[in-house]
């Protein structure tokens, strides 16, 4: 008797929302990947996906993703891990944080300026005896920028996994003579590999999204997925082929969300739902 | 406890300096005299002046804070709601259904939400400006705003709820004086990652707004896609100044709920 039979008048709005706002545009994009530029159904775009052109740019999309996350990974790992070791930890993960809450145009602006010709990196060159690159507009600047803007999302869930981890396992492993190298590889990798997945998860998608970055700092000549997709939509206004390429986006977020996703066994303290 | 070593140090502190390197770099310059963010000449306010004579960049400014104001109102009223039907939905498949549903919008990439929210205003014909831009910023933020009430929401004894309504409480009482002071922390917090949320978003936006209007994120996207001017810098300077504040405000506010689980209930 705790639980009322009726549906709640209040649950309407949200209902509302869940209708509008999540099931109909995800109906509306599937439904407008089979038109063409008159809006008569076509199976075309759907080839036109699995012409040359798009196969290579969703290779090199995910090509560019994979490089971004791992770079991450061997970035943020050790933050997270030593960050958990010091005095005060919740605060140095918060100043972690900070920056990510930084308006990401602001930070690719700040970039702009510190890749360009006359910018602090070809100063540094310079001093070094490198004479001024060309560094803006480039893949280096495209990953390097992507990896500065995704660490703090893949600090947090590698930090709180690794907090969780009770010492008493650390000691255990040390006690019985395991180098810190077999302990991280043994005992700490395996129990916080939840973190990294998660981190994964926060860091592989975006990265395939992308567009602000690749126009602003990638000059175009490095196209994502999510550049293709504003592409068709706003300049070409090709709805069609776009929605298509938003369909092949949303498959490969499923299928990297379930590769990721995290198995019962000792990963649950996100199962509050259970 | 086992200390730092001088290479875990060294990394720490190296990877501080490159994650606040090109914040301070931005506001370093907007002092700069000189046009570029090359090199600095002289120390001048003259670039903040500029932000705040500049009347188009005040009206979006202003723009930008009303839509995050307003967004972040109604979602948070739609996503409590939202939150409190959840919990108590007696169906557990129901319940995981709706759950996942939620979740999709946090999910998604920006550029497939903005894509779908075109198409949709589009074929109903809202026009596209303020209006579409405000109701997508409702849109993409209430799933937060249940996310972050759901836990405390799980965690009020539902013997609270027994108890009110042995004593008498109808179900409108219920709701105003039990559950939503409880769940109080948790509203805040959604409400406040709302608004940063709204402030934030570029890319739904950037496809949701029509040439008329426009939001901070938009303009700073155009003005460097134009090139490099000092406005930014003092604007972005100040968008730190208020991001900092918020986020300490937030921490602090919630390390003070943290301590003390239940405070949001005991003002009855």
């Amino acid at each position: 008797m705790k639980d009322n039979p009726s549906r709640p008048l209040y649950l309407i709005p949200y209902y509302l929302w869940i209708a509008l706002f999540v099931i109909a545009p995800i109906a509306l994009i599937f439904y407008f990947s089979f038109l063409d530029l008159t809006g008569a159904f076509t199976l075309e775009n759907y080839q036109n996906f699995f012409s040359s052109v798009y196969l290579r740019m969703t290779l090199s999309s995910f090509w560019y993703a994979f490089l971004i996350t791992l770079i991450t990974i061997v970035i943020a790992y050790p933050t997270a891990y030593w960050l958990t070791k010091t005095k005060h930890k919740q605060l140095w993960l918060l100043l972690i944080i900070i920056p990510s809450w930084i308006n990401l145009l602001l930070k690719a602006y700040a970039f702009i300026g510190i890749f360009g010709l006359y910018g602090p990196a070809n100063k540094l060159l310079q001093t070094l005896g490198a004479g001024p690159w060309q560094i803006l507009f480039t893949d280096f600047s495209f990953i390097f920028v992507s990896v500065y803007i995704f660490i703090p999302f893949m600090v947090l869930p590698i930090f709180n996994s690794l907090d969780k981890i009770n010492p008493a396992l650390i000691d255990a492993s040390r006690d019985l003579g395991a180098s810190a190298f077999t302990t991280f590889r043994r005992v700490i990798f395996p129990l916080a590999i939840n973190g990294v997945k998660s981190g994964i998860q926060a860091v592989f998608i975006p990265a395939l999204s992308l567009f602000v970055i690749t126009r602003l700092i990638a000059g175009n000549k490095v196209i994502t997925l999510g550049t293709a997709i504003e592409q068709q939509f706003l300049v070409t206004q090709n709805w069609g082929m776009g929605s298509t390429i938003a369909v092949f986006l949303i498959l490969f977020m499923i299928i990297i969300m379930m590769l990721t996703g995290q198995k019962e066994k000792g990963g649950s303290y996100n199962g509050k739902t259970k | 406890m086992a200390k730092l070593s001088k290479t875990a140090k060294v990394y720490l502190v190296l990877v501080f300096a490159i994650l606040y390197a090109p914040i301070f770099y931005l506001i370093f310059y907007s002092f700069n005299s000189g046009g570029t963010m090359s090199s600095f000449e002289g120390f001048t306010w003259e670039h903040y002046g500029a932000v705040f004579n500049d009347t188009r960049l005040l009206i979006i400014l202003m723009n930008t804070v009303i839509i995050a104001l307003l967004s972040s109102l109604i979602s948070t009223a739609i996503g409590v709601l939202g939150a409190i039907g959840i919990v108590f939905l007696r169906n557990r498949k129901t319940r995981k259904a709706v759950l996942s549903l939620n979740t999709i919008l946090i999910v998604s990439p920006d550029v497939i939400i903005g894509a779908s929210f075109l198409i949709l205003f589009t074929l109903v014909g809202v026009k596209l400006g303020f209006a579409s831009v405000l109701i997508s910023h409702i849109a993409f933020s209430i799933p937060i705003v249940v996310i972050m009430v759901l836990p405390k929401l799980q965690e009020m004894s539902r013997s609270l709820i027994d108890a009110a309504t042995d004593l008498g409480a109808s179900k409108r009482d219920i709701l105003t004086r039990v559950i939503i002071p409880y769940i109080k922390p948790g509203i805040f917090a959604g409400f406040f990652l709302a608004l940063t949320y709204s402030l934030d978003d570029f890319a739904v936006t950037f496809f949701v707004t029509g040439n008329g209007f426009s939001t901070l994120s938009i303009e700073i996207y155009s003005m460097a896609r134009a090139g490099i001017t000092l406005t930014i810098n003092a604007l972005s300077a100040l968008i730190f100044v208020v991001t900092l504040g918020l986020v300490l405000g937030y921490y602090f506010f919630n390390q003070r709920a943290g301590q003390s689980p239940g405070t949001g209930g005991a003002k009855l």
